[in-house]
């Protein structure tokens, strides 16, 4: 018998709709996984074995009835422990909300159950979202199952691993500076962050409120685009949710073709930093475009150079008014309530144990950059920096269709090489953030194993905001023609565990 | 607790001039809150009308009610207030157990209206108060401390919070420095914030019961010596809850500020609280530093744009507001400013216009409840509105004297009767038997009488002494017992004395 969890999520709700398989031989096939491999990769924080397969008993009564199934109806996914869900432990990767259960579903997670899309569990992550390793998590780090000494990265790390190590063919990420793009760069996988306003954020807890956005993770651009249909979408509950159709994914995944495209290299991600292995790659990737009819032009984005500065302005300005709620006053942790402190001692106290350094760095940093007499200076020229950026993706798009370059500058580095160094950290965000700053759409798909290490390299494509559509487009032909050349889905070279 | 030996008013006012700012928050009639679905009705069970988003729960966001800004823009209307094409949401950063976020969703250098002025009467004269601003926001849940003294929270044992009223939409209105009121400064705060609320009642946006806290007043004030042009530090006096006490409230900082300046003493830039007892403020907390809310745009709410055309539909659609209106029935009714004043004061605008609805003449309807009706209210102790007489029975009472039916006398003796409880102006005057004497026959033989009992004063009036005819009408009315129409009296004394009138 085929193993369940080898498939793609596509394969796996036709095989359900077919009869071939029921929706909890596959959930329980992906829990016996789970059970094998996780002490090993730590990509689950909570594991929902009763109500995963409570829904898909649902779904299996459901086809018996001869009801209509949706695209990923029995299909088994893995949610980032970011987003609410009713009932089950919301942890953020925080020790701050230990004890707390939400007593609502993010529009995400009721969008899930709405297709019928089984959420086995919760995934690890750094605190808050902040980080790009997952080591930031309060719960311990998750291993990359490429290699597990190396960090999956971050902040969805145990969304990535969960996909890599083939616990789940889908999963749920967020991306506020490439949370959702770098782990799947370093772990083979594919991520998307769509256009901000894509996909609702109520009920994800908030980082960066202007710069988080909810995506899809997966192993195929199709599963990602499949998933991103059911995600995406108006939603009155979030203001700044986009009210307009989203754009066609599916049909852009099902008809991959670069053809006639206009591809700019980005120009300013390359040269120091950048792992010789990762740039032999992507140097393949743009002859491999080039083969498949695209026009590559390379493009100079000057204002991409202080991207990275200007989102560690304002993604700790919003994060420090974002986590100020956490108080210890109504929910989660409560640190030192003997009856013998002052409300404040306990709020002090409660932070004190239930931040962890990267947050506690975050929040004094936007702290101070909003303070008055600072504010003008720090968070709005981070603000005009980010203007500045938008108007360079502006008239890139003028000039080509889409936009590509590495996803990272490196692959895999070692769980605890950068852990005490905050700068170099950051550097690993340093292509995928101008994206977020100016609000447009990209992803990261695999395009080989660095020569060096023999660890996965990852292709960001990027798009203007509501194209989301190209980039599936673009990363269908390409997963193809490197499925092509390779004989084989580049996954099939991961260890087995 | 510092005991300051208060100045007397007058001697503070001789020397230093009063500076006024004041901030007056009033809570929507909206039936949802400002940012999410939850209900804004007054007295349900604590914590029965939450959810995520006003409990500021992870993962919640907000979402703009629009009909909050509907009003916020009616209210800088009638405010003469430019309205703004583009603003956004600010969040205002402090803690408070009662704020369930930690900040505040407010405006903060873009707020919704700004600029404009509202005139208030103060003894028959304009004074211009100059607004500098109106902004949207949310209110905070409410504390209530246990087992302290005081209420506050120094001392308490517990608290408990109630977050029903947490996200209820606040319009938060500022004036300018108001300067050059001088010694009126206490009327001139009273008679802002009586007008606003009659403003805001007009509008229809909000009931504005300062009683229920849906209208909230923040006293600032400072001195300057008389001829000093700079402002002097201010105190803000939080949480003035009644017209009454606005007025207090600046009196009593007058006096105070007037003592510690002429101490040689500075006054501390602090929030003081007021105390409805005896109309005295004692110091809250001092603000050592200027507080840093850390203001920044609220990146979770898409900003608002009103349509220009949207405005102007809001602007035509205001109702006439409660001083122009009150202007033209002062002209209508051909009143004094001064006298305009005493009818709003005595509460009597509204009953007089139904009276005159309801077909008196304006003159009338005024004398009647301004004079009979606000002297009986006054010997009750009761609102004028309160008496058990309608405006349709004050109207049936003059339109009775205008036919000729009542002359004044018997009017005011049918409102007495209505007022006892007696039924209405008819049933009063059948009653008690109130009609005017109009048959000619039975009047005429009482002039006859009354010319031959008082034949000395007959005889001035024939030799022209017109005014001499007073006495005869006084002796017929006594004659039929009040109940003649003198003027067809004296007319009947004239024609049989052969006298023109």
């Amino acid at each position: 018998m085929t193993d369940l969890t080898r498939l793609t999520a596509a394969e796996i709700a036709a095989r359900i709709a077919s009869g071939e398989v029921t929706a909890v031989e596959v959930t329980e096939a992906h829990l016996a996984r789970i059970e094998a491999v996780d002490e090993k990769v730590h990509a689950f924080l909570h594991v929902d074995r009763e109500g995963a397969l409570a829904q898909a008993r649902a779904v299996d009564e459901k086809r018996e009835r001869g009801e209509e199934l949706g695209p990923l109806a029995g299909v088994p996914l893995a949610l980032k422990d970011i987003f609410t869900t009713k009932g089950i432990p919301t942890t953020v990767g925080s020790k701050i909300l230990e004890g707390w259960i939400p007593p609502y579903d993010a529009t995400v997670t009721q969008r899930l159950r709405d297709a019928d899309v089984i959420v086995l569990g919760k995934t690890n992550m750094d605190e808050f979202a902040m980080g790009s390793s997952t080591e930031n998590s309060a719960f311990g780090p998750t291993g990359n199952p490429w290699d597990l000494t190396r960090i999956p990265g971050g902040s969805g790390g145990g969304s990535s691993a969960s996909l890599a190590s083939f616990q789940a063919p889908l999963a749920i990420g967020t991306d506020t500076g490439g949370s959702i793009r770098q782990p799947a760069a370093v772990t083979g996988t594919v991520g998307v962050k769509p256009t901000y306003g894509g996909v609702s954020r109520y009920g994800m807890v908030a980082f960066s409120s202007s710069l988080d956005q909810g995506g899809p993770c997966a192993r195929t651009v199709l599963d990602a685009a499949l998933l991103h249909e059911v995600i995406a979408g108006h939603d009155p509950m979030d203001s700044t949710s986009i009210d307009e159709p989203v754009p066609a994914v599916v049909e852009a995944a099902r008809n991959g073709s670069v053809r006639g495209m206009r591809i700019g290299v980005v120009k300013e991600f390359a040269g120091e930093g950048y792992q010789a292995g990762v740039m032999q790659r992507f140097n393949e990737s743009v002859e491999l475009l080039r083969e498949l009819g695209a026009e590559i032009e390379e493009i100079s984005c000057p204002s991409f150079d202080k991207a990275l500065a200007a989102y560690y302005l304002i993604a700790p300005s919003e994060c420090s008014s974002n986590l100020a709620r956490f108080d210890a006053m109504r929910y989660g942790l409560r640190v030192g309530d003997d009856g013998t402190k002052s409300a404040e001692e306990v709020t002090a106290l409660t932070r004190a144990e239930g931040f962890g350094a990267e947050v506690k760095r975050r929040i004094m940093l936007g702290t101070y950059a909003l303070s008055s007499g600072y504010y003008d200076a720090y968070y709005g020229s981070a603000q005009k920096v980010r203007t500045l950026i938008k108007r360079d993706f502006e008239k890139a798009f003028e000039r080509v269709d889409v936009l590509i370059s590495p996803t990272t500058p490196t692959t895999a580095f070692p769980i605890g090489e950068r852990a005490d160094d905050p700068m170099a950290m950051y550097l690993a965000d340093l292509c995928t953030i101008p994206t977020n700053l100016a609000g447009n759409a990209a992803m990261s798909l695999p395009c080989g194993l660095a020569p060096e290490d023999g660890l996965p390299v990852g292709l960001q494509i990027i798009a203007p905001a509501m194209a989301d559509d190209r980039l599936y487009r673009v990363g269908a032909a390409v997963e193809a023609a490197l499925a092509d050349k390779w004989g084989h889905p580049l996954l099939e070279e991961a260890p087995s565990l | 607790m510092t005991v300051t030996e208060l100045v007397s008013y007058e001697d503070a006012l001789a020397a230093y001039d009063p500076v006024m700012g004041l901030e007056v928050h009033v809570e929507l009639g909206t039936k949802t809150k400002m940012f999410c679905g939850c209900s804004t009705a007054l007295g349900a069970e604590p914590n029965t009308q939450t959810c995520p988003t006003c409990l500021g729960l992870p993962g919640s966001l907000p979402v703009v009610n629009a009909t909050g800004v509907e009003s916020a823009i009616k209210i800088g209307l009638a405010l003469n207030c430019e309205i703004a094409e583009w603003c956004r949401f600010a969040r205002k950063n402090y803690f408070y157990p009662d704020m369930p976020k930690n900040f505040q969703t407010s405006q903060y250098d873009e707020p919704i209206a700004y600029n404009g002025y509202l005139d208030v009467d103060v003894d028959g004269e304009v004074f211009r108060v100059e607004i500098e601003r109106a902004h949207m926001e949310e209110d905070t849940g409410k504390s209530t401390h246990v087992g302290g003294a005081t209420g506050r929270i120094h001392g308490a044992q517990h608290s408990l919070l109630d977050y029903n009223r947490a996200g209820i939409p606040l319009i938060e209105i500022v004036t300018k420095p108001i300067v050059g009121a001088g010694e009126k400064a206490p009327e001139v705060a009273k008679a802002y914030v009586t007008e606003l609320r009659e403003l805001i009642k007009s509008l229809g946006v909000s009931e504005a019961r300062m009683e229920m806290g849906q209208m909230r007043c923040d006293v600032n004030l400072s001195l300057r010596p008389r001829g000093v042009e700079k402002f002097g530090t201010r105190s803000e006096t939080k949480n003035v809850n009644s017209l009454r006490s606005v007025e207090r409230a600046v009196r009593f900082e007058v006096q105070r500020h007037a003592a510690v300046l002429d101490d040689g003493g500075t006054i501390i830039q602090e929030t003081r609280h007021f105390h409805e007892e005896d109309g005295s403020t004692t110091s809250g907390r001092v603000k050592e530093e200027a507080e840093d809310y850390r203001y920044f745009p609220e990146p979770d709410l898409v900003p608002v744009a009103p349509t220009r055309a949207w405005v102007e539909e809001l602007r035509g659609g205001l109702p006439e507001l409660p001083r122009v209106y009150r202007n033209r029935l002062r002209e209508e009714w051909g009143l004094s400013r001064h006298e305009m004043q005493s009818v709003l004061n005595a509460g009597a605008i509204d009953l007089i216009t139904a009276t005159i609805d309801e077909g008196a003449p304006a003159d009338q309807a005024r004398k009647w409840w301004m004079g009979e009706l606000a002297r009986r209210a006054n010997e009750d102790g009761v609102e004028l509105a309160a008496l058990p007489i309608t405006p349709a029975q004050v109207a049936r009472v003059c339109a009775l004297v205008k036919e000729g039916s009542l002359n004044d006398k018997l009017a005011r003796q049918t409102i007495e009767g209505v007022l006892a409880g007696e039924g209405g102006p008819d049933e009063v005057v059948t009653k008690r038997g109130l009609k005017v004497v109009s048959d000619e026959g039975a009047l005429g033989t009482a002039v006859d009488e009354a010319i031959a009992a008082n034949a000395a004063i007959a005889d001035k009036i024939r030799g022209g002494k017109v005014a001499a005819a007073g006495a005869l009408v006084g002796a017929v009315m006594k004659a039929t017992r009040g109940q003649a129409d003198a003027a067809r009296v004296r007319e009947l004394i004239l024609e049989k004395l052969g006298v023109e009138g």
